[in-house]
């Protein structure tokens, strides 16, 4: 038991040291975006492991990204400052659209649509005033000062400084995941996903819960694509915002495994691990062939393994350990 | 004024025009829907292959449109047939979710398996139809076809779902799913021939669509969230509802791109799905259940 509990500050210790003794760029930049997207796809996952599959996740990782470059840019607002607008942003409009989509209890493939409408307006948005964001053609927030790192600016010239604060992001990630997890609201989101009007019927104050845990997940998405936007120094409504993205998020969710705390992350790992190896080893031959492996992958893990990867391996094992007639009951 | 209302006249025909085009994408989704109850989200990825079809077919090898129309509208056909019996059929039983999910997966594919077999350049099959001149009014000869070919293919559903048996067990099927297997109807081959149908609608889809616009591998993203818009505000599985609701959303779009940009449309038109799915979140011609 005691290896158990352990575990985890071990694992934790070992990540924080890893910059101060692995310098190597390259695989450095290939953690910060693990480390980046897995904090995304968590965010995703707190509210998508109760049934609330929302494609709209695109939108607010757009928001979070381009208001924060946005207020940089024009109103040279510190993102100190304005990556807390965007989040205020996200949360807003995750209010607007899931206030009279719970009170009028759209679910399932409609909620599903309504949200990839969600996607949609913040993409065509993001084009039409291409005077202020570029457009199709991407956004750079301006450089502080050319080539130096500003903590006001929230830019950062060396890979180890952004590893440990993706490092910090992802951590806080899992630990509001654990939060959500061990609180009452948990049993509640699961009954909601059950039955609503048994739930309902039970005293759970469905539209609240469902209003709670969408507006955590929309805010959590945008802090991702702030902190995307301020790594990356580059955004373009095709890698922060759209349907794409809201898909990739489900995908690599579903392949990591949507119920246990560490599956986002194991989806991110796999799906930017292979997206990397193709496109290192094939290079820019390789365009498209990430994709198509995603979505045959994709189709395969909801058919054969809806628990995901890491949901299956952990189950496997549970099993294992446990006498048969503890199995839980199908 | 006089010059302002003939725009205003032009963008609200051209919106006639574009409704009968999103609404024949809407009917094939929603039969879909209708009938196995599962949302293809990469209906408007079946539609790229199909203008790819049609275009290879006619440009690298010549075909006559005709035939190259009918060989895409056969072609997407098999591919909906395929569709159902790799994809959804395995999941007919899993929740509802996980099969929007998975043809999600098939959207993936299929627009990486474009971008590897045909690059992301814009092709453009390179057919020039006349533009018609009535009353000072520039009415687009490809539109007012697509138009046409829309409201006929249409009647042809209907008349298929209401004239023939295999259209009557598929109108049983969707109303209820448990009692028609009882009633001695093979369910299975109702959803395979629905699919091949849906397929097929989206193969005249792309046969219409290549008139007007170029083909990409991303062709898919530009109208497949509209179509999934019109289904839904329509009511998910109402035809009739689908169709009123193509041209409500085309005239907004059409509208909306007469004032200010085209995207703009888009962005109202969004706008106005998502409040209308606070109004009537069932649909706009919901039947209370």
């Amino acid at each position: 038991m005691t290896m158990r509990n352990y575990f985890p500050w071990a694992a934790g210790a070992v990540l924080v040291a890893l910059p101060l003794v692995y310098h190597s760029p390259y695989p450095l930049h290939i953690l910060i975006q693990i480390l980046i997207w897995s904090f995304a796809y968590t965010s995703w996952s707190v509210m998508g492991r109760f049934g609330l599959v929302s494609l709209g996740h695109g939108g607010f990782m757009g928001i979070g990204a381009y208001v924060t470059a946005l207020l940089w840019n024009h109103l040279g607002l510190s993102p100190w400052i304005g990556i807390p607008i965007a989040l205020l942003a996200a949360g807003a409009l995750a209010l607007i659209v899931g206030w009279p989509c719970f009170r009028f209890r759209i679910t399932g493939h409609y909620f599903a649509l309504v949200t990839l409408a969600l996607s949609g307006i913040v993409l065509q948005v993001i084009t039409a005033t291409r005077d202020y964001t570029g457009g199709s053609l991407g956004y750079t927030p301006e450089r502080h000062k050319a080539g130096e790192s500003a903590l006001l600016a929230l830019q950062f010239t060396d890979k180890e400084t952004w590893y440990l604060i993706a490092l910090a992001v992802w951590a806080g990630g899992l630990y509001i995941w654990r939060l959500v997890d061990r609180s009452m609201s948990r049993y509640a989101l699961e009954a909601i996903s059950e039955d609503e009007d048994a739930a309902a019927a039970a005293g759970v104050n469905v539209t609240g819960e469902k209003l709670r845990i969408t507006v955590l997940s929309a805010v959590m998405t945008a802090f991702a694509g702030a902190l995307y936007c301020q790594y990356q120094m580059f955004i373009s409504p095709d890698t922060v915002s759209g349907i794409s993205v809201s898909l990739q998020m489900v995908f690599a969710v579903v392949v990591g495994g949507i119920y246990v705390s560490l599956g986002p992350t194991a989806g991110a790992v796999i799906t930017l691990l292979m997206a990397e190896t193709l496109r290192v080893s094939f290079g820019t031959k390789a365009v498209g062939w990430d994709n198509l492996v995603y979505g045959v992958l994709l189709v395969l893990f909801i058919i054969f393994l809806p628990k995901g990867i890491l949901g299956s391996l952990l189950e496997a094992r549970w099993l294992r350990r446990r006498p048969p007639q503890a199995a839980p009951a199908e | 004024m006089q010059i302002f209302d003939i725009y205003l006249l032009e963008a609200l025909i051209n919106g006639i025009l574009l409704g009968g085009v999103l609404a024949l994408l809407a009917l094939g989704l929603n039969l879909i829907f209708g009938v196995i109850d599962v949302v293809w989200i990469c209906y408007a990825e079946l539609i790229m292959i199909g203008m790819y079809a049609i275009y290879f077919l006619f440009t690298v090898y010549h075909v006559p449109f005709p035939l190259a129309a009918l060989i895409a509208i056969a072609g997407v056909g098999v591919l909906g047939l395929a569709l159902h019996y790799l994809v959804i059929a395995p999941l007919l039983n899993a929740a509802p979710i996980n099969q929007l999910l998975a043809t999600g997966g098939v959207l993936f594919f299929l627009q990486s398996a474009a971008t590897v077999a045909f690059g992301i350049d814009f092709r453009n099959a390179g057919i020039r139809l006349p533009v018609l001149n009535v009353a000072e009014m520039y009415i687009s000869y490809a539109r007012l076809l697509a138009f046409g070919a829309a409201l006929v293919a249409m009647v042809v559903v209907y008349l298929f779902l209401t004239r023939t048996y295999t259209g009557t067990a598929i109108r049983a099927i969707a109303q209820d799913r448990q009692i028609m297997p009882l009633m001695g109807v093979d369910s299975r081959r109702v959803y395979l021939v629905t699919s091949a149908v849906g397929g097929a609608l989206a193969g005249l889809a792309a046969t219409l669509l290549v008139l007007q616009y170029d083909v990409h591998p991303f062709v898919g993203l530009s109208f497949g969230p509209i179509t999934f818009m019109i289904c839904v505000l329509g009511g998910l599985g109402n035809m009739i509802g689908g169709f009123v609701a193509a041209f409500i959303f085309a005239e907004i779009i059409s509208l909306g791109g007469l004032y200010s940009d085209l995207e703009w449309g888009y962005v109202l038109a969004f706008a106005f799905f998502i409040i209308m799915m606070f109004v009537r979140p069932q649909g706009l011609l919901a039947r209370r259940s």
